[in-house]
């Protein structure tokens, strides 16, 4: 199906969000991010600098860890995400959360949502990481509070905790 | 139940969750945009596009359904077109002239945000250009006049002994100059407000801000409203070092204006283009020391020239200056000493707050050229300053005593050990000979006053409220702001400990100029030792207002709390409890010769830095970090250390990557992928350690710890990078660039020895 | 967001075919669209011409990697994840799994496309000093056929291609012949990740009897186009690596570059890296050519 080149007209999204199936109708140029903060009310996933550099927007779609702002809605059709707000669905906190709650892994908290969804993926590729595989991990996910030496403790922390040692 | 005296420094200074944490950790924590309001529009703000010159003409472009726009000039203003904070220079929105580029001119509203870009971009204006100026050196010309009669925002002069008698009696006349860029805040989260304007309520702003009596006094003027009829809510703050003193005032001021043209809430977020061209950064500064230095190596006296960059208006210029003023000479004993500092005026955005506030400005001259110092006099960088650290009983510039313990040669030997420094310098030493990498490593040390400067504390009078409910549930009314930096967690901790509660039964009210008082802005390094004091104080009332009505006993449990609590609030209304700052007897300062008691307390600190300076990129690569400081008492281990850390990773961007590209007074590398801040993969372990001497007055002990990590790296990264190379450099950001020009310069001047290479 | 979304389309017509109907019916019109770590950052920017885009991402047949006795096939829309997850990628050509880890964060690789590396040709980019050496061939479709073409021909001018209005590219093929070769990859950027390059260097090498029997020489940020070294490659064959060599190379580099000033770095700091580089690699060369 090929539309007409001339329209410039919205289109319905059909997706999955955090183990729901949504439906948006919405131009296919808006950002996955806009969609998600304004339209499904999913604030928790932030904009930090609009152009894949900061992380903040960090989500996870199909299971790879992607920046929402550099994302067209309608590549998104079809597919399954994942935001900061999926995660934190039951009442009990994930033990990467927790341990970013214990080791200072979160100041003002604005990166914090796409740094545990970067941990998340990371931890989901690598359950052991080193130090070095923490800080490439992350490394796409700008924090200006910390300095990042809490947040690699967090991430190596609940990493100890998951393998249960 | 445990009872409440057993608790006792069970609550300070124990790794308590952060009271906000789960929700920010869960996404569920409300930042300004991630609030909408029913009807809301959209703001946009036009910008000057020159640095310099006179309107003469605004033009709405074609192909805009303008009607669909609200549209504010300077001519909406109800109250005075200015942003109220010091000298009331600044315009909220430029009328006749503008004088930097990114200027506000003129606001445009609409319902669908979408729409305001091309708006913004179909309005052209008309200049009638002025010269401008954009460097210090031409500013203190004045061949061209753009601020007052001279340029000159503010100068300050120190003076202590005599020194003139000094340079005859020097061994050494060490000079040197010194400079710094501009660094941006860089807070991931861009500035943003929403306002809404209601003719019996008044004005409302929900807004990313430090301090919500700043906005509230520039909201007064500007919409010429009683106190009452303007509210000013912090919503979460995504970061703020300092870019949110005074900047909120401005988007605040704009907010509202369209809010009261329009009739409905308006938001304004800044993208990060914007956020970074148009707001506030570190003023760039120059420092020329001329030193007089005995034989062994003692300071004997010295002249300091200190100037900084204050951007068009002079906004915070006065009080950057001030403190960079103070800290010029260190920690270190100068028996006379003269300082002179001047903020001088450019066609740039003003510059203003950043963490450190003019102090990691003169600290990295002085701590550099403590280095050049020591290699003039032929001792090393520890004995120089060994040999002059100040020691309790002697006066500080500001001929301000020590009375306090301060334990510098401590810290030193301590920093020295941890750093494995002597060990390391050896080694580096010997295997620099070889290869391509050289190793280097380096120290600073230094000192952070904390809390307002001078009579400040004074002018601020701060107030602090803490109340409790009948369900023995305890709320601390402030208006300090969280913004990361741990102020909801410690202030909560210094409450539950004085009133003898848990952690989990105090909470913090969310600071609204409706609700809590004003305990002065949340800057200086001074909530936790300043407001923290007042909360311990109304906290401690709260408690002897019960135990005097006979409510409750010098022991009880939280039970026993509640109850007493009910008890009261049914017989004589609510408990609260209010505490107010009053200055120390002790404290002596004279505004008009800058002389007496500058902070009521300093931070120390002693950093070291190792550094490899790879010849094959020029690049510098800090590869381990020693940050020790004696701050009083730690309230919280985990959140304190946060801090340093934190601070050191700015610092280190302030040293080594964080450089404005200006071009014609403005940012033109304003993109985050153009202006850089260091990742998790840039930064070296960054190893943190604390002394607690004490300090009378702040709550238990406490001292301000947020400023004083931006201080020290930047010197001991390039006191190190001297080590590694043997080349000086004096001025930051030092880039890979700069590396290479200074040593391809020093190679054809005596074919130096860097760019060969052994084949193995 | 500087951009109004009203003002855009994205069609996503999900076949090979589809897409290259609407690249036919229209030439120069509709911009293709994968990972969107350029197109978006534009996009936002305010700064896209094109108002009509095209999805790409979903075509199953650009997102392959296909292995081959004498080379593989990399579709254009696979990612930069992909290609550092792919064993023969990383065995046979680090240089490019290397490229690959390079560019932005790991949220970038899982999204910008080795196609989309080259189609957007910035003279920085990361992936493309590593197809030079490598002798990457581009397959390039149309709704009128398909046509091969050696990927040092694909870079006209700066951001200027060969790539005919109406034409994608399909794939980059690896001819599998340089697994003997020492190899070197560097990229100075301003910080260790998240980076744009000042100067990258992809280098191939193999000595015999102590002297360069083959070299291959590319850098990207120094030129209008990514660089292949040809004048540099050509002294050095057949010469033992020693001092004065060294001196020599890094003369010739500098001779064969074009860096610029501008607001990343500096055209003297660029040549300057250039050549120390280059100098580097062969000295590499020099240790472990022999043994490779």
């Amino acid at each position: 199906m090929i539309p007409s080149p001339e329209t410039k007209a919205k289109c319905e999204v059909l997706f999955t969000v955090n183990g729901k199936t949504k439906k948006v109708l919405t131009h296919p140029m808006e950002r996955l991010l806009d969609v998600l903060r304004n339209e499904l009310g999913l604030t928790g996933t932030k904009e930090g600098c609009g152009e894949g550099e900061c992380g903040s927007c960090s989500v996870l779609m199909d299971g790879m860890l992607v920046n929402s702002c550099l994302i067209p809605v309608a590549q998104a059709s079809g597919a399954n995400i994942v935001t900061i707000e999926g995660i934190s669905a039951h009442a009990l906190l994930l033990p990467l959360q927790e341990a970013f709650l214990e080791c200072g892994g979160a100041q003002c908290g604005i990166c914090t949502p796409g740094m545990i969804l970067a941990a998340v993926h990371l931890l989901d590729k690598k359950p052991e990481p080193t130090l070095a595989e923490i800080r490439e991990g992350l490394a796409g996910n700008l924090c200006r509070c910390t300095g990042y030496m809490q947040i690699f403790e967090a991430v190596a922390t609940a990493a100890r905790r998951r393998v249960g040692k | 139940m445990t009872l409440a005296k057993l608790q006792e420094h069970h609550i300070v200074g124990a790794p308590v969750p952060r009271k906000e944490g789960r929700d920010k950790v869960t996404g569920a924590a409300r930042y300004v945009d991630d609030m909408v309001l029913p009807g809301m529009l959209y703001g946009a703000t036009v910008r000057s596009t020159i640095a310099r010159g006179k309107i003469r003409k605004i033009t709405y472009g074609p192909g805009i359904p303008w009607e669909e726009f609200v549209t504010v000039t300077a001519k909406d203003i109800p109250g005075k077109n200015c942003i109220a904070l010091i000298l009331d220079d600044q315009p909220c929105l430029a009328e006749e002239t503008v004088n930097h580029p990114e200027e506000p001119t003129l606001l445009l509203a609409h319902a669908d945000r979408h729409k305001l870009r091309k708006a913004v971009e179909a309005i052209s204006i008309e200049y009638e250009p002025l010269p401008a100026v954009h460097t210090m050196a031409e500013s203190e010309q004045q061949s061209t006049i753009i601020w007052g009669s001279d340029n000159i925002f503010k100068s300050y002069l120190i003076e202590k002994g005599d020194v003139e008698a000094v340079w005859k009696e020097a061994a050494y006349i060490v000079e040197g100059e010194y400079s710094t860029g501009a660094q941006e805040q860089l807070y991931i989260e861009n500035n943003g407000v929403i306002a809404s304007f209601d003719r019996e309520k008044g004005v409302t702003v929900w807004g990313s801000l430090q301090c919500p009596y700043y906005v509230h006094k520039a909201l007064m003027a500007l919409c010429g409203l009683p106190e009452e009829k303007v509210r000013v809510v912090q919503m979460e703050t995504g970061g703020a070092f300092g870019g949110k003193e005074e900047f909120p005032s401005m988007i605040a001021a704009h907010a509202t204006l369209l809010a009261i043209k329009s009739g409905r809430p308006v938001k304004i977020v800044y993208d990060r283009m914007e956020d970074m061209a148009a707001t506030t950064k570190r003023h760039p500064s120059r420092t020329r020391h001329r030193t007089a230095v005995g034989k062994d190596g003692k300071i004997l006296g010295g002249e300091i020239e200190f100037t900084i960059d204050g951007g068009a208006y002079s906004t915070l210029s006065s009080v950057v200056l001030s403190r960079g003023t103070i800290h010029a000479g260190g920690p270190y004993y100068w028996p006379s000493v003269r300082i002179r500092a001047k903020a001088v005026a450019t066609n740039s955005p003003p510059h203003g707050a950043f963490r450190g506030f003019g102090a990691p400005q003169s600290l990295f001259a002085m701590e550099r050229h403590m280095d050049r110092i020591a290699q003039v006099v032929g001792t090393s960088p520890i004995e120089v300053r060994g040999r002059n650290f100040l020691k309790p009983g002697q006066t500080t510039t500001t001929q301000q005593t020590i009375r306090e313990e301060i334990g510098l040669d401590h810290l030193l030997s301590r920093a020295l050990k941890l750093s494995d420094y002597h060990a390391k310098k050896a080694r580096f030493a010997r295997e620099n000979k070889y290869g391509v990498l050289k190793k280097g490593i380096g120290i600073a040390a230094f000192l952070h006053g904390a809390g307002f400067t001078g009579s400040g504390e004074r002018y601020l009078n701060s107030l602090v409220g803490v109340q409790a409910g009948a369900d023995g549930s305890v709320r601390v009314l402030v208006s300090s702001a969280e913004f990361g930096q741990g102020t909801n967690t410690v202030l909560c901790q210094i409450a539950a400990e004085a009133l003898g509660l848990p952690y989990e039964n105090v909470v913090i009210a969310q600071p609204d100029t409706t609700v809590v008082p004003n305990s002065g802005p949340t800057v200086a390094s001074r909530t936790a030792m300043i407001v923290g004091k007042l909360v311990q104080s109304a906290a401690i009332s709260i408690r002897q207002t019960l135990t005097k009505t006979g409510l409750l006993g010098d022991e009880y449990t939280p039970e026993q709390f509640r109850v007493a609590c009910r008890e009261y609030i049914a017989a004589h209304g609510p408990l609260k409890a209010y505490a107010r700052y009053e200055a120390p007897a002790d404290i002596y300062w004279d505004d008009e010769h800058y002389r007496g008691e500058a902070y009521a307390a300093f931070a120390w600190a002693v950093y070291v830095a190792e550094v490899t300076v790879d010849l094959a990129t020029y690049s510098v690569t800090v590869d381990d970090f020693v940050a020790l400081q004696e701050v009083g008492k730690v309230l919280h281990p985990v959140l304190a250390a946060g801090q340093i850390t934190g601070g050191v990773a700015q610092a280190i961007g302030f040293a080594l990557y964080e450089k404005v590209v200006w071009q014609n007074g403005r940012m033109v590398n304003n993109q985050m992928t153009n202006y850089i801040m260091p990742t998790s993969a840039d930064l070296p372990p960054i190893r943190v350690f604390f002394e607690e001497i004490g300090n009378v007055h702040g709550a238990h002990g406490a001292k301000g710890i947020g400023e004083l990590p931006m201080d020290g790296p930047a010197p001991a990264i390039l006191n190190a990078v001297e080590d590694a190379i043997g080349v000086r450099f004096n001025s930051i950001p030092l880039l890979p660039e700069d590396l290479f020009e200074a040593l391809s310069a020093q190679s054809l001047d005596s074919k130096a020895s860097f760019s060969t290479r052994e084949i193995r | 967001m500087r951009a109004d979304p009203a003002d855009y389309c994205l069609a996503s017509p999900g076949s090979l075919l589809g897409v290259l109907s609407l690249l036919a019916a229209e030439p120069a019109q509709w911009l293709p669209i994968a990972g969107g770590t350029d197109v978006m950052v534009l996009y936002a920017a305010g700064k896209l011409p094109n108002r009509k885009l095209v999805n790409i991402w979903n075509i199953p047949e650009l997102r392959q990697i296909e292995v081959f006795p004498d080379r593989i096939r990399v579709g254009a829309a696979c990612t930069y994840t992909a290609l550092r997850m792919h064993p023969i990628v990383s065995q046979e050509f680090p240089l490019l799994a290397t490229a690959a880890s390079w560019t932005g964060g790991i949220a970038n690789q899982n999204r910008g496309t080795l196609g989309g590396n080259v189609a957007n040709a910035s003279p920085a980019a990361d992936s493309l000093p590593a197809l030079l050496v490598y002798d990457a061939e581009l397959a390039l479709i149309s709704a009128r056929g398909e046509r091969q073409l050696p990927y040092r021909s694909f870079h006209i001018a700066y951001k200027q291609t060969a790539l005919a209005p109406d034409e994608l590219i399909r794939d980059i093929s690896l001819p599998r012949r340089f697994s003997g070769y020492v190899s070197h990859a560097r990229k100075v950027g301003a910080r260790n990740a998240q980076a744009i390059a000042k100067v990258c260097l992809a280098a191939l090498g193999r000595l015999a009897n102590g002297t360069v029997q083959d070299v291959r020489l590319a850098l990207g940020s120094v030129a209008p186009i990514p660089l292949r070294l040809v004048a540099t490659e050509r002294e050095l064959l057949g010469e033992k690596i020693a001092p004065s060599l060294l001196e020599t190379t890094r003369r010739s580099v500098t001779g064969e570059i074009h860096p610029i000033d501008d607001i990343r770095s500096t055209a003297r700091y660029r040549a300057a890296v250039s050549g120390n580089l280059v100098v580097e690699f062969l000295e590499k060369l020099a240790s472990e050519g022999e043994n490779a």
